[in-house]
C-alpha cells in the first residue's frame, strides 16, 4: 500500500472545508484553465466523431445565417448606388424654342453665381442635335425635318452642400422661376423610391435576420438537447459527486459554440461561393446600365463579425436547452431504491 | 458528524417514508442501517446527500444544517460525502482511471493532484493495475470495488453506502465491508443500508433498523447493548 487515501480525514466542518481551498490561488486558476481547454477540445472531439450530423447541423446554421448577411450586403450596395446619384445628381434646364443664345448665355451665368450652384454647362441647340442624332440612331428621320426642334440646355450641377433631395428641390424651384426657362428636370422621382425602397427592404432584411437567428438558436438547443440526453449518466454522476452547475453546463456550451463556429463558417465559405458565381452578371447588367454598381462581399472584419456572432447564437441555444433540461436531472433517480 | 432529529419524510402527501427518526453517528464510527423492503433506508441516505429534503425536522452533517442549505451550496455539501451503490454508476465510455478521477475534476484538482489520488485510492482497494481499462472488462466484484475508490478518492469524511454487496458472494462482500472497516479506523464516518444480515451480525457493529419509516433499533449511541445485536 503506497499512500493511505484516509490517513489525513477532513476536519468535521463540512461546510467550511468546502470553501476553503489547500492549494494556492495560482494552482487553483491553473487547473481551472486547463479544465476549460480540455472541455472545449473534448467537446470539439465529440463532434468530429459524429461528422456528418455535425456537417449537417452546421450546413443548416451556415444557410440560416447567410442568408440575411447576403441580403443585407445587397442592400449596402443599393446604398451605394443612391449615394453614388445623389453626388452626381445634375438639373436640366430646357430653354424657350424662341430663346437666344444670348439670353440662354447670361441666364447661365446669373445661375452660376448662385451659391448652390456648382457649375453650369450650356449645350446649344445645334450640339443637342449633333448628340442627340449620335446617340438615337434616328439620324435618316431627323433630315426629314424642317427645323432643328430641340431647344438651348444648361446642365446645372447642384453645390456639394445642395446635392441632397431637399436642395436639389429648392434649386429646381429657384431655375423654375426665372424668365425664358421652359421646363426643369430632374429625376429624382426613381432616387426616392429606391431610397424607400432600401428601407423597407433593410427593415424586411433585419425582421427576417432576427427571425432567422431565432431558428439558428431553436436548432443548436435541440441538438444539444439531445446531447444531453445522450450524456445522461455522466451528468448524473456528475452532480452525485458534487460537479456545480457551471461544471455540469460546461462541455455543452462549449458545444453550443462549436457548433455557431462551423455555421459562420459554412455561411462565410456560402457568401463567398455565391457572390463568385453572381460577380460575372451583374457586372455585365450593371455595365448595361452604365452604372458602377459592384457586389460587395465581406471584409475581413464582417467575416469574424459574423463567425463572432454564430458563435454567441450557438452558445445561446445550448444555454437555453441547459437551462430547460439539465438542471432538471438529478441524481435522486440513480440513487434506487 | 450526522445527526437527525425528529425527521419525518413524507413522498406523496399520504406516503410517508421516514417517521420522526431521531439518531447520531460519531465521526470515525461505523453502522449498519437495515430494514424490510421499502423500510425507508434509502431515503434516509437520499436525505443526507440532500437529494431529497425532509418534510418536518433536521439533518445536521458535519455541523451543517441541510435544511435551508440553498441549491447552489449542495454541489459542496456533496463533494464531502462519498457514496456507494448497489448498480455502481460507473460510466463505461471511459477508463477506470477516469471514473475514479471524477470527483476530483469537478473540485478542480490539478491534473498531478489527480494522479496522485486516483492511483492511491485504486490501490487501497487493489486495483491499481487495471487503471487503464475500462469498467465493461472488469467482474461485478471489480466493478464494486471501482465505485469504492471513486467514493474515497477525495477523502470524504462520511462515506454512505446503500446495498454495497447486493449481488456479491459471500466471501467478496466480507471483503469489501473489511474495506468499509478499515476507512472507519482512519476516522471517516460510514452508514451501510443492508439486507444481509448474516454479514452484519458477523461485523458485530452499530445497526440502526428501520421500520415502515419508524427507526425502532440503533437509535440512540453507542452503547454496549447494541453491539452485536
Ligand atoms: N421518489 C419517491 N416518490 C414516492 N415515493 C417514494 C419515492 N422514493 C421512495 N418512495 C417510497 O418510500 C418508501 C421508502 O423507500 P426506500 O427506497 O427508502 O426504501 P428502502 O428501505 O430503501 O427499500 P429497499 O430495501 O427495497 O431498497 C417506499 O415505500 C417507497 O415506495
Ligand atoms: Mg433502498
Amino acid at each position: 500500500m503506497a499512500v493511505d487515501p484516509l490517513s489525513k480525514p477532513r476536519k468535521p466542518d463540512i461546510a467550511r472545508g468546502a470553501k476553503a481551498s489547500r492549494s494556492p490561488w495560482r494552482e487553483q486558476a491553473e487547473s481551472y484553465f486547463i479544465h476549460h481547454r480540455k472541455v472545449a477540445r473534448d467537446s470539439a472531439s465529440r463532434m468530429w466523431r459524429t461528422p456528418v450530423a455535425s456537417l449537417m447541423t452546421w450546413t443548416v446554421m451556415g444557410v440560416a445565417l447567410a442568408l440575411p448577411v447576403a441580403l443585407l450586403l445587397l442592400l449596402t450596395s443599393l446604398q451605394g448606388v443612391s449615394a453614388g446619384w445623389e453626388s452626381g445628381a445634375r438639373v436640366t434646364a430646357y430653354m424657350k424654342l424662341d430663346a437666344s443664345l444670348e439670353q440662354t448665355r447670361k441666364l447661365a451665368e446669373e445661375i452660376g453665381a448662385d451659391g448652390r450652384v456648382d457649375g453650369v454647362e450650356l449645350i446649344d441647340r445645334d450640339r443637342a442635335l449633333t448628340e442627340f442624332r449620335a446617340s438615337s440612331g434616328l439620324d435618316d428621320a431627323l433630315d426629314y425635318l424642317d427645323e432643328n426642334p430641340l431647344p438651348h440646355t444648361l446642365l446645372i450641377t447642384p453645390e456639394e452642400s445642395a446635392r441632397t433631395a431637399d436642395g436639389v428641390a429648392s434649386l429646381l424651384m429657384f431655375v423654375e422661376s426665372m424668365e425664358g426657362i421652359e421646363r426643369v428636370q430632374v429625376d429624382l422621382g426613381w432616387l426616392q423610391r429606391l431610397n424607400a425602397m432600401t428601407d423597407l427592404l433593410a427593415r424586411a432584411v433585419w425582421a427576417l435576420a432576427i427571425l432567422l437567428a431565432a431558428a439558428v438558436v431553436l436548432v443548436i438547443g435541440n441538438t444539444v438537447r439531445l446531447s444531453i440526453e445522450s450524456r445522461r449518466d455522466e451528468i448524473l454522476v456528475a452532480k452525485l459527486v458534487g460537479g456545480t452547475d457551471g461544471f455540469v453546463r460546461r462541455p455543452f456550451l462549449y458545444t453550443g459554440a462549436w457548433f455557431g463556429l462551423g455555421g459562420g463558417v459554412v455561411a462565410w465559405i456560402l457568401l463567398q461561393l455565391s457572390l463568385w458565381w453572381l460577380s460575372g452578371p451583374i457586372e455585365r447588367l450593371a455595365g448595361l446600365y452604365s452604372s458602377d454598381f459592384s457586389l460587395s462581399g465581406l471584409s475581413f472584419d464582417g467575416a469574424f463579425a459574423l463567425i463572432i456572432v454564430a458563435m454567441l447564437l450557438g452558445w445561446l441555444g445550448a444555454w437555453i436547452a441547459v437551462k430547460r433540461h439539465l438542471d432538471d436531472i438529478e441524481p435522486g433517480e440513480i440513487a434506487g431504491g | 458528524m450526522i445527526e437527525f432529529r425528529q425527521v419525518t419524510k413524507r413522498y406523496d402527501s399520504d406516503h410517508t417514508a421516514l417517521r420522526q427518526v431521531n439518531f447520531h453517528l460519531d465521526r470515525g464510527e461505523l453502522a449498519f442501517l437495515t430494514g424490510h423492503s421499502g423500510a425507508g433506508k434509502s431515503t434516509l441516505l437520499k436525505l443526507l446527500m440532500v437529494m431529497e429534503r425532509p418534510t418536518a425536522g433536521e439533518v445536521v452533517v458535519g455541523g451543517q444544517a441541510l435544511n435551508r442549505l440553498p441549491r447552489r451550496q449542495v454541489p459542496y455539501i456533496r463533494r464531502h460525502i462519498g457514496v456507494v451503490f448497489q448498480n455502481h454508476q460507473l460510466l463505461f465510455d471511459r477508463t477506470v482511471f477516469d471514473n475514479v478521477a471524477m470527483p476530483l475534476e469537478v473540485m478542480g484538482a490539478s491534473p498531478r493532484d489527480v494522479g496522485r489520488r486516483v492511483r492511491a485510492a485504486l490501490d487501497k482497494v487493489g486495483l491499481l493495475s487495471k487503471e487503464k481499462m475500462n469498467p465493461l472488462q472488469l467482474s461485478g466484484g471489480e466493478q464494486q470495488r471501482v465505485g469504492i475508490a471513486r467514493a474515497v478518492v477525495n477523502k470524504p469524511p462520511l462515506l454512505l453506502a446503500d446495498e454495497p454487496t447486493g449481488n456479491l458472494d459471500p466471501k467478496l462482500s466480507a471483503d469489501i465491508m473489511n474495506l468499509f472497516a478499515q476507512f472507519s479506523q482512519v476516522g471517516v464516518t460510514v452508514l451501510i443500508a443492508s439486507h444481509d444480515l448474516a454479514l452484519i451480525n458477523e461485523m458485530d457493529r452499530r445497526t440502526l433498523t428501520l421500520d415502515h419509516g419508524n427507526l425502532i433499533a440503533g437509535g440512540t449511541p453507542l452503547q454496549g447493548g447494541f453491539r452485536g445485536r
